[in-house]
This record gives C-alpha cells, sequence and structure tokens, in this order.
C-alpha cells in the first residue's frame, strides 16, 4: 500500500524504528466502560509538566463534580476539577508510577453521583457540530481549554492552552492529531477513535483554529482500519485528512510524526511549532471540544487495563485521581504469572509499585506483564553489531553514548548528541547483548544536568 | 487476586530477591498483591535476538564455505578445522579462566574464529601452525584486550599474520602445494601464484566453482557469495562492508586492466580469485572490529578493497585481504569518529 498522504509532502514513515509486538489483542475489541466512581480520589497537584498548581479549597469543604478545586500555577501549568461531588479532605502526599512524590488534593465521595451510562452521556454524548465553529475565537478556545485545565493525554501531560493558541512568533500551518499509538498493548486512543469520532473531529476543527492551521490531518498507522474507516466517514466534508502512516514504534511520537506527515524535521532543542506545526493526542482533542463547546472541565479519561498479567483486560473512562487499585479490582485482578506493573506502554512507561497511585491525566494505559514478556537474557559485552544505530528513530549511535555514560565521560557522550535522545527504547529494545542502554543513556543526561549546575 | 499461604509467599519474596538482577528494585507489597512485582527502567520488552544468536547466523552462514572445503580438500580440511576449532576453544577456556572471568565457550564466538581461521589457512599447513595460530588468534588477538567485544583486530587475521610471518615457507605459495597429494587441488598451484609465476589465469569458471588450490575457504566465489548473502539478510553482517569492498575492486580492477589491457587477470579474477569474496563477506564484517554506522561500514569497505588491490599488484605477495583487514581494523576508531551521524533535526 502506498503510504502518501494526500495534501501532504511527508512518505508516511520516518527513518529507523522498531517492530515489537503489538500485542493489542488483550483489550482491542473491548468497548470503553464506565467505571463505578471511586469512593475517594486523589488529585496530584503536580500531574503535567510545569508549575505545580494551587489548592484553592480548604478541608471539609463540599465541592461539586467538575468545580475547580486547584487552579493552574503559572503560565505553564493546569488547573484541577473534582471528577466526582464529594468532601474535601486533608491534602495526602502520594507516589507517582513516575517515582516522584507530590502533595494531593483527596476528596471522599458524598452525595449522588453521575455513572455508569449517563457519565459516558455526559461526556462522549450529545451533537459534535462540524459547522459553525467560527463563532469562536482563536483566544475564546485557548481560554476554554486553559479553565478546563486540559494537559496532553498521550502521556507527557504538557498543558495544551500553551500549545493551542496564537502565537505570533510562529506562523503555523498545519494541525496534527495524533492517533498513531504506536505503544504495544495499550488500546485507549483507539477506542477514543471509534467511540468519540466527534468530538474528535470537532475538537480537531477548534484546535486548527486556535492555532490557526489551514490543514488539518487525523494521523493513524495502517494497523488500524477500523479507526480509519470510522474517522474518515466522521471527518467527510470537514476538510480533515486522516493520514495513514507506516505501523512502526515510534510512529506516534512528535517528532517522527511530523516527519512522516510533513517531511518536516523539528530543530534539535526546538518545538513543533518552529516547523510550522501543532500536534495533539485524540484524546485531548475529545476534550478540548467538550471544554469548549460546552465549557466542561477534563475530570475524567479513557485508560487501557491490559497485558497477559491482568485477568480481564479492559478500556476504561476513569475518574481522574482513582487509585490504581480500584481498576486492577475491576479488572478481576492480576494472574499467577503477572511480574511488572507499568504506567503506560511497555516501551516507555515506568514500572511501579505503589498501587494506591491515583490515576493521573497523563496515565495512558496501565500494563501488566508477565514474566515471560519480561525474561531478559544475561548482559554480554557490546559486540557493535549496529542494531541499536538500525533502530534509533533520531539517528543517534546508542552503545557509544550509553557506554561514554557508564564511563561518566559526559564529553564523549555529548560528542554524541546524548542530549537528543528521547529515551523511546528502540536501541534497547533491539541490543542482542541485552544492554540497558537507556537507563545508561538516562543516568548519562543526569551526570550533565549535574556538572552544569555546578 | 492470587492468594498464597504465607510462608509460600516470603518464599517467593526470597526467590524474587535472590534472582533479582536488577539493584533498583523495590520489594513490593506483598500483603496486598502477590506476585512480587519488581521495577526496572524502560524499555521493558526486548526483541528475543541475541549475541549467540548471531554468532550461529554466522556458522550457518560459513556452512557452504566448509562444505565446499570438505569436499575440495577432504581429511586435509578435516584435519585443520578440528586443530584450529580445537585450539581456539582450549585457548579460550584458558585464557578465560587464567583472567578470572566467567566461562566463555557458550557464545560460540572462539568457535568462530577457529572456523574462520581454518578456512584461511592452506590444509597443508603442518599441524602446529593451526594450533599456534589458534592460541595467538584467541590469546593475543582477543582476551589480551578483555574479550568478545573489546578487541581491536579481527582474532582470526591476528593468529593468521603471526604464524605467516613465523612460518613463513609453509604459509608461502609452495606451501600450498603438494605434488605427491591423493586430493587433486593440492596437486596444483594456486590460481594466483600461478598468475604470479607465469602470467596465466585460471578459468573464471573455475574460480567461481572454486575447483583450484588456495586456503581452505577461499577457493569458491559461489560458496562465500550464498553464505555472505545469509547473513546480509539476516542482518548479522552488513551488506555495506562486502559493498564496499566489492565495488572498490571493481574500481581499481577496472582501472588495472585499462593500464594493461593485455594482463590476462582480469577485474573478475580480482574480484573471484584468492580470498577476496571470502574475506569481504566473513572476515572484514566482523561488527566488533568494523565500524558502527551504515556509512562507516561502507568507507572500512572501501578501505579494504583498495589495500587489497595495492597490495595484490604492489606488494611482493600475491594476496592481500589479511594485511588489507588488518589495517582498516586499526583505522576503525578513527573511521566512528568521522562518522558520528547528524541527528534528525540538527541544523
Amino acid at each position: 500500500m502506498a503510504l502518501t498522504i494526500d495534501g501532504f509532502e511527508g512518505s508516511g514513515t520516518f527513518a529507523h524504528g522498531v517492530h515489537p509486538p503489538e500485542n493489542k489483542m488483550f483489550s482491542t475489541e473491548m468497548a470503553i466502560e464506565v467505571v463505578p466512581q471511586p469512593s475517594k480520589v486523589l488529585l496530584p497537584l503536580s500531574q503535567h509538566v510545569g508549575a505545580p498548581c494551587q489548592s484553592i479549597v480548604k478541608p471539609k469543604q463540599s465541592v461539586a463534580f467538575g468545580e475547580m478545586v486547584a487552579k493552574g500555577g503559572g503560565f505553564v501549568s493546569a488547573a484541577l476539577h473534582a471528577p466526582i461531588a464529594g468532601k474535601i479532605q486533608r491534602n495526602v502526599v502520594t507516589t507517582l508510577p513516575q517515582g516522584r512524590r507530590v502533595e494531593a488534593i483527596a476528596i471522599k465521595s458524598d452525595g449522588e453521583q453521575l455513572e455508569g451510562d449517563e457519565l459516558l452521556e455526559e461526556i462522549f454524548g450529545g451533537k459534535w457540530p462540524t459547522k459553525g465553529l467560527e463563532k469562536y475565537d482563536p483566544q475564546q478556545i485557548s481560554n476554554a481549554i486553559h479553565d478546563a485545565g486540559i494537559v496532553g493525554l498521550g502521556g507527557a501531560a504538557f498543558p495544551t492552552h500553551v500549545k493551542l493558541m496564537s502565537n505570533d512568533k510562529a506562523d503555523i500551518d498545519t494541525f496534527l492529531i495524533n492517533g498513531c499509538e504506536c505503544e504495544p498493548f495499550l488500546t485507549c486512543d483507539y477506542r477514543m477513535m471509534i467511540e468519540a469520532a466527534g468530538p474528535i473531529i470537532t475538537g480537531a476543527l477548534l484546535g486548527a483554529r486556535a492555532v490557526g492551521a489551514k490543514n488539518i490531518a487525523i494521523c493513524i498507522e495502517d494497523n488500524k482500519p477500523r479507526a480509519i474507516n470510522v474517522l474518515q466517514k466522521a471527518a467527510d466534508g470537514t476538510g480533515i485528512k486522516i493520514a495513514v502512516l507506516k505501523t512502526k514504534y515510534p510512529q506516534g511520537s512528535e517528532k517522527q510524526l511530523i516527519m512522516a506527515v510533513t517531511k518536516r524535521a523539528v530543530p534539535l532543542g526546538g518545538l513543533p511549532m518552529n516547523v510550522g506545526v501543532a500536534v495533539s493526542n485524540v484524546g485531548t482533542i475529545a476534550a478540548v471540544a467538550r471544554a469548549v463547546l460546552r465549557g466542561k472541565p477534563l475530570t475524567h479519561r479513557a485508560v487501557s487495563i491490559t497485558g497477559g498479567g491482568i485477568l480481564n483486560p479492559k478500556n476504561l473512562l476513569v475518574a481522574v485521581g482513582t487509585p490504581i487499585r480500584e481498576l486492577f479490582d475491576y479488572c478481576g485482578g492480576f494472574r499467577e504469572n503477572a511480574a511488572r506493573v507499568i504506567s503506560g506502554g511497555p516501551m516507555m512507561g515506568f514500572a511501579f509499585t505503589n498501587f494506591d497511585a491515583p490515576v493521573t491525566k497523563g496515565t495512558s494505559g496501565i500494563t501488566v506483564l508477565t514474566r515471560e514478556d519480561v525474561a531478559k537474557s544475561e548482559e554480554t559485552s557490546c559486540v557493535r553489531c549496529g542494531r541499536c544505530v538500525d533502530g534509533c528513530p533520531m539517528n543517534l549511535v546508542p552503545t557509544k553514548i550509553a557506554l561514554a555514560s557508564r564511563n561518566k565521560d559526559i564529553d564523549l557522550a555529548q560528542q554524541y548528541n546524548i542530549m537528543a535522545c528521547f529515551e523511546c527504547g528502540s536501541c534497547a529494545y533491539n541490543c542482542p547483548a541485552g544492554i540497558p542502554l537507556v537507563q545508561l543513556i538516562r543516568t548519562g543526561k543526569g551526570l550533565i544536568m549535574a556538572s552544569k549546575k555546578k | 487476586m492470587v492468594s498464597l499461604p504465607g510462608k509460600a509467599r516470603s518464599n517467593i519474596r526470597t526467590i524474587n530477591l535472590v534472582m533479582a538482577e536488577n539493584k533498583q528494585q523495590i520489594e513490593s507489597d506483598v500483603e496486598a498483591a502477590a506476585p512480587v512485582f519488581h521495577v526496572s527502567s524502560s524499555p521493558h520488552l526486548s526483541s528475543k535476538s541475541d549475541t549467540r544468536r548471531m554468532m550461529l547466523d554466522v556458522l550457518v552462514a560459513l556452512l557452504p564455505v566448509v562444505i565446499m572445503a570438505l569436499y575440495l580438500f577432504r581429511m586435509y580440511a578435516v584435519r585443520q578445522l578440528l586443530i584450529c576449532v580445537g585450539s581456539c576453544l582450549v585457548a579460550e577456556a584458558l585464557f578465560v579462566r587464567m583472567r578470572g572471568k566467567s566461562f566463555s565457550l557458550n557464545d560460540y564466538s572462539a568457535a568462530i574464529t577457529g572456523v574462520i581461521l581454518a578456512l584461511s589457512l592452506p590444509g597443508t599447513a603442518p599441524w602446529y601452525v593451526g594450533v599456534i595460530a589458534g592460541f595467538v588468534a584467541i590469546g593475543i588477538g582477543k582476551v589480551l584486550f578483555g574479550g568478545l567485544g573489546m578487541n581491536i583486530f579481527n582474532p582470526a587475521m591476528v593468529g593468521r599474520a603471526f604464524v605467516m610471518i613465523s612460518f613463513a615457507a609453509a604459509l608461502a605459495a609452495s606451501g600450498y602445494e603438494n605434488a605427491q597429494s591423493a586430493v587433486d587441488a593440492i596437486t596444483q598451484a594456486t590460481p594466483m601464484n600461478v598468475f604470479k609465476q607465469t602470467g596465466v589465469a585460471t578459468p573464471l569458471f573455475a574460480l567461481f566453482t572454486g575447483m583450484t588450490n588456495g586456503s581452505l575457504g577461499e577457493t569458491s566465489g559461489l560458496a562465500c557469495i550464498l553464505g555472505g548473502i545469509y547473513l546480509c539478510i539476516r542482518r548479522t553482517a552488513s551488506w555495506e562492508i562486502p559493498a564496499g569492498v566489492i565495488s572498490s575492486v571493481l574500481v581499481l580492477g577496472g582501472i588495472a586492466n585499462l593500464i594493461s589491457p593485455d594482463s590476462q587477470w582480469t577485474v573478475l579474477h580480482h574480484l573471484m580469485g584468492g580470498a577476496l569474496l571470502f574475506g569481504a563477506f566473513f572476515i572484514a564484517t566482523d561488527p566488533v572490529t568494523s565500524p558502527l554506522t551504515p556509512k562507516g561500514k561502507f568507507i572500512f569497505g572501501i578501505g579494504v578493497g583498495t589495500l587489497v588491490m595495492l597490495l595484490r599488484v604492489f606488494s611482493g605477495y600475491p594476496e592481500g585481504v589479511m594485511f588489507a583487514v588488518l589495517l582498516m581494523n586499526a583505522l576503525t576508531p578513527l573511521i566512528n569518529r568521522w562518522t558520528i551521524p547528524r541527528p534528525l533535526g540538527s541544523q
């Protein structure tokens, strides 16, 4: 199949990359289910990139569903809203899967809650117009996103209003909606595309208005024909293109996606806007539609609970702040061979053991791997086979960087452009010697940061 | 939720702690959820390929060459292969133990060095030549530098160079011949030597199929190409290296032809004759001693091909593959430094 994208210059793929087993079958056919609203939620004040937000509530205060409980702590920050009606309790400290210990607002459920299909209808239901959106001017859209506390739901959790605003410095002509979901196992974006095509299309049109982009494309890997089909129909007559991309990891990485669709290379240390592009995840853009059209904040998100180590893998609509443990219970608990629990997918996700940690806005899924999945042969010497070089989507030489990091030779690591690495894991996935390349590169980056502080 | 009696739980915990490969691992909340979960740095998946599998690929790829050697040289080939592989394995076990390192024969790399060494020697060489070459290859060529992955020079070629200098007669052109031998090939002179002496070139078809005298593995262009293509398809060898070698030989051989159009030794003789194809596919492609990036690999290949042609045309030796590879091995760190790729998005 030719991967040329009508109206765009990209070839539909990028150089290098790897093909890990997709493993989407665990949860790909599971429609999004609504989890019973939790009896208690924890809302970490720092669950996005940027400044932590500031609590505006006091213990024992009652809050309604959707009421703001913390405001943004700066320009790059995002507000928090109560996902359930309830009473504020004393702030607690929790450990997020990333390992950060953060302060969190605790809310105890109190009173009537919106449950089940009613909640699903509230969030994805109703009409999602594709016409007449001209009445929202860019500033208005950006403000609505800001007020709704929306951050990137693909995992990075970067505040969305910062990306989706008219910018005098950059002339953005292209708005890409990222539906690649290249991480193995995860399926929540796929389900969103099938079940929430309406808000995605509306959100895409609104987002493009906010940044002033003329070209809009929803980008999907060619292993998701059903999502392509659904969105093609939904996008009919709106001018939105569906960019069908080659299935390859990390196709969903921002820089690789922009290269595949527009053939533009985001400069090192730069942002997509430097090449006239803005990128948002499908889930994010659906939340944008709801925020702009209905003034509703981001309180729930789709989460995949998947992997061979969980009894009944599912895609769930979850209140932000729900303890992850409750989701495991809802999915039938662990299988006996479960060996590692990961927030996110297996390539870039974080292994963690504190299952009391809450679902955050950036939690795209929880993958429970089995002993067979994580089995690894013993580490041996690098034989310089170059498979890490073949895999690296940034065109680096991972083995050199990793071994320089291991030897604390930060000059050599920098000569080999260590800072260009975004830790996608392709090199370590490929390495036949089982060298923890990404881990070593992270240590090297840490050393460089430390040396700069001196 | 899997629930186990307390004792079993603590047993699992102990076992897992003992087996822990990662110092970072945190003891999980055993009370709430057995099984035990470990943490680790991402990525959490790895491709199922490992170094041993790559080494097995090399042995598989060498099969056509080995079979050809056995067919052509009979007992000579059997003897040389046994001697070289045996001495390499013994040397590896011995030297690795002397360094206090763990057992390393199971990565097959010593066996590969042995096979390649044997295939690069004449079947007629006395037993001690193979033994010494094997010990030098593993001892000086590899273990001295720190073992697999650390060596600068191709171990098999280090061993071969050592015996070539030490036992010049056994490895000179005359060392390849034995007029009394029952094996046909051995009664003839090697094609390169025939040409050097008499100016008569062996027919190309004989060079291609390998019905000539020579080092055990070098005679058949066909066998080398078959094995080499397998290696390249499996991505165990990088196609850039043989491509570089062959293209530079084609260009330089072509120029040599133009300069002396009367010579019977054409560019295709350069390609099919001697150890060129064996070297291009099996010796120069040793990943440890060749550059890392595709561009670096191609430069390396061109360097090997160019040096082979210089040595063949201008030096006293009829063949130059071994020295060409060793010289380019020495240049590999420099090539790596020259060919640091530009990251995506660099200015």
